[in-house]
């Protein structure tokens, strides 16, 4: 097949044999990639200003309202644009396909990635025409500060970040109503059992009754556990999407009344106390929604990749339980900075409770190790590959991380790149995209039915170029910050070139992969098909692998 | 053993950590080696879930009991409304600039100094740095105040151990108007502080 054939037609992919609900998850797989590409290329924008005079770059991204522009919308593309849009995608397939139920409403799926999208869009779009510049962080008063920052590039920003939290609460709506619908193997269950599932009581109480000696509680729990996964990470992810649209709508209210000639103090808010309650929101993204769903996904793909059963499922349901108080109650290790803040709270929770995670996602990689283990001899497939790379991202962000959360170590580590890269870029680059690349290719077949990749050596050049690339990112980035390097800091005079240039070549690494993978799937599926994938479906059925059902929302 | 100052503790670490990543990264792969062989591995170690699991727990508490009894400043910032410092130095930021701070300021080597800083608009933070861009020590300054309209304090102690010639920066962004149009920090003040009176290796002479 000739190039030109296979860049217009793919391989085998046919659009018009796709279903509702494997249409509206590729859809939002394709917009999280190309996401994924934005902010790798602004990261790369980054790297080179970084490097110093020498680096081929123009001089306006040097420049201070243009840096931190991008600084600022580069974790807004990046986490809510590209990793909500995946993990969405992800688990809107997954909980029909695990649970044997229709999605609650494709309606709702398409709604979910619309918003997110416009969403992302309208943050990028408000950093780039008007700078507005105040960073993920928002510390108040610095995103109601009008004067260093137009209204107009606010209230556009705040919509566009209000309108991704509704389309996260839109996904919400979306799991729940499918998980618990009544209908099909849980036609007979009662929402308290279900509930009880979904939290991991069961699990906890089959190993209580173990200890006891007595029967378990359960033999046959309502949900399968990735299912749990799913359904206990997105308690954090309710509770971070209203934390952050509540902060959203703050903003504006103050941009609002600034703009109508009448501006509120800014004083009014104790600028601590909202560091508090937001980052105990943005925490959840992170020590609650990600390390959830990622357990959740390495013990769906192990089971996946092996055929068998995973290892300690009960212990693994309890540790979910378990996790659900360790993620609400480790903010303060992001304030351990901040000398208004009580001692105490230093204390149990920015590192004791905090230390706890060591625990929770050790779990994670023990269990789905033993898992592998017990059923080897496996063949290296990518679906495995990226497994281990993903495991091997936590492996060493979650330390990092644990290492910070100290406060003799936080005293001079404090906003240095060491948290930044060694602990959340290896933990997102490394760990959560390797798990979900992994996920892509078990997924793979089942979404877009059984299209044949077109070339298995660009999927492994993608991984090794994708695992060195950004492992060596972090470490490098990483050992700048231990030199003292600030994360949040403009750097125009190459003040710590060496490492800088070894991490731009690292970075260049995770943008050539990206551009690999791309080119491999669109050449897979074509161009003609990638634009089938956003035409409607002529086969309404929201549910995979059972007789085809549309969805409870619709009917 | 004791860590005193951040280059001590920061080069110890390096090496702690490095070790770890190899070692992580040995075993997944070692692991992905192991997974795909027809001739199944024999462990080399047998290691008991429990065992494990007092392993992890160890680590995460272990780790705070080490800093604690080897890094001086953590007792000593829990502590810090109960010592009485040598010397007080307290000034304010605003509109990213620093107000009625000393122009530069000399300590004895040993010597324990309390920094209040306070804010009276934005977040920014304080931190100092030696001349090779490496950090001495940092802290956040929030802005606030109390219902007296006083500005809130944002204290720390700092006891200099070793000589050095330090830069301040404020170390939380605060906008881009912390710099001006070459992308030059606004809020750098170049060899603030001085440490003179300690040994080559550090401590008082």
């Amino acid at each position: 097949m000739s190039f030109m054939n296979n860049l217009v037609n793919g391989t085998d992919f046919d659009h018009t044999s796709l279903n509702a609900l494997q249409k509206v998850t590729l859809r939002a797989v394709v917009m999280s990639f190309l996401f994924f590409g934005l902010v790798a290329i602004e990261g790369m924008i980054m790297r080179m200003v970084q490097v110093g005079p020498s680096a081929p770059i123009p001089e306006m991204f040097s420049h201070a309202e243009h840096y931190f522009s991008i600084m600022t919308v580069h974790p807004i593309v990046g986490i809510f644009g590209s990793t909500y849009q995946l993990v969405f995608a992800a688990f809107m397939f997954l909980v029909p396909y695990l649970t044997k139920k229709p999605l609650y409403s494709v309606k709702l799926a398409n709604a979910v990635w619309l918003l997110i999208t416009i969403g992302t869009a309208m943050a990028w779009i408000a950093a780039f025409v008007w700078q507005y510049a105040p960073l993920y962080t928002l510390y108040w008063p610095l995103p109601a500060d009008t004067k260093q920052f137009q209204v107009i590039g606010g209230i556009v920003f705040i919509v566009g970040v209000a309108l991704i939290m509704v389309g996260t609460l839109g996904f919400i709506y979306n799991i729940y109503a499918t998980i618990f619908a009544r209908v099909g193997v849980h036609k007979d269950k009662t929402t308290k059992e279900l509930l009880i599932s979904g939290f991991g009581i069961d699990g906890m109480l089959n190993l209580w009754h173990k200890l006891r000696g007595k029967p378990p509680y359960t033999k046959e729990p309502a949900l399968a556990l990735p299912v749990v996964a799913i359904f206990r990470g997105t308690v954090d992810t309710f509770l971070d999407a209203i934390v952050i649209l509540s902060a959203g709508i703050l903003v504006l209210v103050y941009l609002v009344f600034d703009a109508s000639g009448h501006p509120l103090n800014v004083g009014a808010i104790d600028a601590l106390l909202y560091k508090n309650y937001f980052w105990w929101g943005l925490d959840l993204v992170a020590d609650g929604l990600v390390l959830i769903y990622v357990a959740g996904s390495w013990y769906l793909l192990a089971t996946l990749i092996t055929g068998q059963k995973l290892f300690m499922e009960n212990v693994a349901r309890a540790a979910l339980m378990l996790e659900l108080l360790v993620s609400w109650m480790v903010w303060s290790h992001h304030l351990l900075a901040d000398q208004g803040q009580p001692e105490m709270m230093k204390l149990i929770s920015g590192e004791m409770v905090t230390a706890f995670e060591l625990l929770t996602q050790g779990l994670a990689l023990f269990i789905t190790l033993v898992t592998l283990w017990k059923a080897r001899p496996l063949k290296m497939t990518p679906q495995l590959a990226y497994l281990l790379g993903g495991l091997s991202g936590f492996g060493l962000a979650v330390p990092a991380a644990i290492i910070q959360a100290d406060m003799g170590m936080n005293r001079v580590l404090h906003n240095t790149q060491w948290i930044i890269f060694a602990h959340v870029h290896i933990a997102l680059i490394v760990g959560l995209y390797m798990t979900l690349y992994s996920a892509v290719y078990v997924l793979w077949p089942l979404v877009t039915n059984n299209t044949t990749l077109f070339s298995k050596k660009l999927t492994w050049a993608h991984f090794w170029l994708y695992l060195i690339g950004g492992i060596g990112m972090g470490a490098f980035a990483g050992m700048a910050g231990l030199d003292g390097m600030l994360r949040r800091h403009l750097y125009v005079h190459g003040e710590f070139n060496t490492l800088m240039v070894l991490a731009a070549i690292c970075g260049t690494m995770v943008l050539v992969a990206w551009f690999l993978f791309l080119f491999n799937i669109v050449m897979s599926v074509g161009l003609k098909g990638l634009i089938g994938i956003f035409l409607p479906a002529k086969d309404k059925t929201a549910s995979y692998g059972i007789e085809p059902e549309i969805a409870v929302g619709e009917s | 053993m004791s860590f005193s100052n951040s280059l001590e503790l920061l080069a110890f670490h390096n090496v702690a950590y490095s070790i770890y990543a190899a070692l992580i990264l040995s075993v997944i792969a070692w692991f992905g080696y192991n997974l795909t062989r027809k001739k199944k591995a024999k462990s080399m170690v047998r290691i008991p879930f429990y065992t494990y699991i007092g392993f992890l727990v160890a680590m995460g508490v272990g780790h705070h009991i080490f800093t604690y009894n080897t890094i001086p400043w953590v007792s000593q910032d829990i502590t810090r409304h109960n010592i009485k410092p040598d010397a007080t130095y307290r000034f304010e930021v605003g509109d990213h600039k620093w107000i009625n701070m000393p122009k530069k300021v000399t300590v004895q080597c040993g010597q324990t100094i309390e920094f209040d800083v306070r804010s009276r608009d934005l977040v920014y933070g304080f931190g100092l740095f030696r001349q090779d861009g490496s950090m001495v020590m940092q802290m956040q300054v929030n802005p606030g105040t109390d219902v007296n309209g006083i500005l809130d304090p944002n204290d720390i102690l700092w006891t200099f151990r070793h000589n050095g010639v330090f830069d301040v920066m404020s170390t939380e962004y605060s906008g881009p108007e912390a710099y001006d149009e070459n992308g030059n920090s606004v809020m750098l003040v170049r060899k603030w502080l001085e440490v003179v009176g300690c040994k080559d290796e550090g401590g008082k002479k």
